[in-house]
């Protein structure tokens, strides 16, 4: 069974603007992670007011399960900028778990170039980290049991819900 | 055939044999997941790590250079490492036989084995004979398939002119010893165009060829005319046994693609050949290398069609 959790998207989007402001000063280059890293990346590329286009990345070709699950069937194209060397990266995801998506998103982005460096951010952290990873900015974390699973609806009227099991 | 053997029992793709006993959607799933590939061709570190640690062993008994190159770059792109043997000029010269030889690169923990033989079936031969962990691609076997050729060329033609259902194709050539024009019909009719023709003298067509699906032409001008792609095929001379042509002119003259023959096909008609070209054989420089010629796109997507393969193989089975 899925449950809603009773926060609103909008009211995280807010604080996390107003927590990613200061940061504005490096020209940050957003990146956001397929696919509910790029619906946020894309709403808060536009809070920001940041001129220069979002970039989106599809891990499935860094996972580290590959030789067990295979091929993501559905992966979709990564778009970067040509050049993100000595950029400074904000890398959007969703909910942050056990840290092997945000792992295979950095292996990803250094095969792109150097950037000068990388904050993430994430509208959900909860427990479960299986690597020292952690968000630098996050909209509210949550404990959850290893079976309940948190899930993003979008990209309109964005909810958070939580499911029983993975689905 | 070979149906059982290209899938595991839960339906992922196990070897790649041949078109035929392949599903549609395995097809197009080839081709959407090449089609993500290409974008890493322009980065500056072509790379993905999807292939770290496993071993591929492309094993040639008959000559190639674009397909064996194009399998090495595309196994290299994918991180696996990869040993080019061709063994006509080691083991075999000494007396192993090919099951020998299989053996014992099998024995060093290869992984994949990408194949080709002079010789029809040695891909099935070798796919039936492996344990469930060793995996076969068929580069090539005879005039029975060429899968991957098959698949790039579909890759291209879906690059270039877009939903296979409005489409008209020309296979023009020898088709008769054509693995490749074999490999392409299938994939042709199973990606559903609207039309295949083949043209071509009665001496270079297969017994009851019709029965693939296609319509057959002996005229290079009736057949061409309205297609919106034009397959040549390369005139196999080495497997020629006896006279299957009067003379090279003659041929040339009848069935050669020149500019006034590719005049009957569609405007924006594009030019395929899987290569090595005859020039002034099969088809004259000035359409080789003019603008409705995709022959260099044809190897590029090479690259991409068989990462997309190998990937499809090596990869998982809990594809969820």
């Amino acid at each position: 069974m899925t449950k809603k959790i009773d926060v609103e998207v909008p009211t995280l989007l807010d604080k996390l603007v107003t927590d990613l402001t200061p940061l504005l000063s490096s020209n940050p280059l957003i990146i956001g992670i397929h696919t509910g890293g790029s619906w946020l990346a894309e709403i808060l590329h536009q809070r920001l007011a940041i001129s220069e286009p979002c970039g989106s990345l599809d891990i499935s070709f860094y996972r580290d399960d590959f030789s067990r699950i295979g091929l993501n069937p559905k992966v979709k194209a990564s778009h970067l900028p040509e050049d993100i060397s000595d950029r400074h990266i904000l890398l959007v995801d969703d909910v942050l778990q056990t840290g092997r998506t945000i792992r295979a998103a950095m292996n990803e982005i250094f095969d792109y170039g150097r950037p000068a460096s990388i904050h993430l951010c994430v509208l959900v952290e909860r427990n479960g980290r299986e690597l020292p990873i952690q968000a630098d900015y996050c909209g509210m974390k949550v404990n959850l049991s290893p079976d309940q699973q948190v899930k993003l609806s979008g990209p309109d009227n964005m909810s958070l819900s939580i499911g029983d099991n993975k689905s | 055939m070979s149906r059982n053997l290209q899938y595991t029992d839960s339906g992922k793709l196990h070897h790649f044999l041949s078109i035929e006993g392949l599903r549609k959607e395995t097809l197009e799933q080839i081709l959407i997941t090449a089609d993500k590939f290409t974008q890493f061709g322009q980065r500056d570190i072509k790379k993905l790590p999807l292939l770290r640690g496993f071993t591929v062993v492309n094993l040639f008994f008959e000559n190639s250079s674009r397909t064996r190159t194009t399998f090495e770059i595309a196994a290299k792109r994918l991180s696996a490492d990869v040993i080019n043997l061709n063994p006509t000029t080691s083991s075999t010269s000494k007396g192993e036989t090919l099951l020998d030889t299989v053996n014992i690169l099998e024995a060093m923990h290869t992984d994949l084995f990408v194949l080709r033989h002079a010789k029809s079936g040695v891909a099935e031969l070798i796919a039936q004979h492996v344990p469930d962990h060793v995996h076969i691609i068929n580069a090539g076997d005879g005039q029975h398939a060429h899968p991957t050729q098959a698949m790039l060329d579909m890759f291209t033609i879906r690059q270039y002119k877009g939903p296979f259902h409005e489409l008209r194709v020309a296979i023009v050539g020898d088709i008769l010893h054509s693995r490749v024009a074999r490999s392409q019909i299938h994939a042709l009719n199973s990606l559903g165009v609207h039309e295949i023709r083949v043209i071509a003298p009665n001496s270079l067509l297969p017994a009851q060829v019709e029965r693939l699906g296609v319509h057959v032409y002996s005229d290079l001008q009736q057949g061409l005319d309205g297609v919106d792609v034009v397959m040549m095929l390369r005139l196999q001379k080495e497997r020629m046994s006896k006279a299957y042509i009067p003379s090279e002119q003659e041929y040339f003259n009848l069935y050669g693609l020149t500019s006034e023959s590719l005049a009957a096909a569609a405007d924006d008609a594009i030019v395929m050949h899987p290569g090595p070209i005859n020039r002034g054989l099969e088809i004259s420089s000035e359409v080789a290398d003019g603008p409705h010629s995709v022959i260099l796109p044809q190897v590029t997507n090479g690259i991409a069609v068989r990462m997309a393969v190998m990937a499809m193989i090596l990869g998982g089975d809990n594809n969820g």
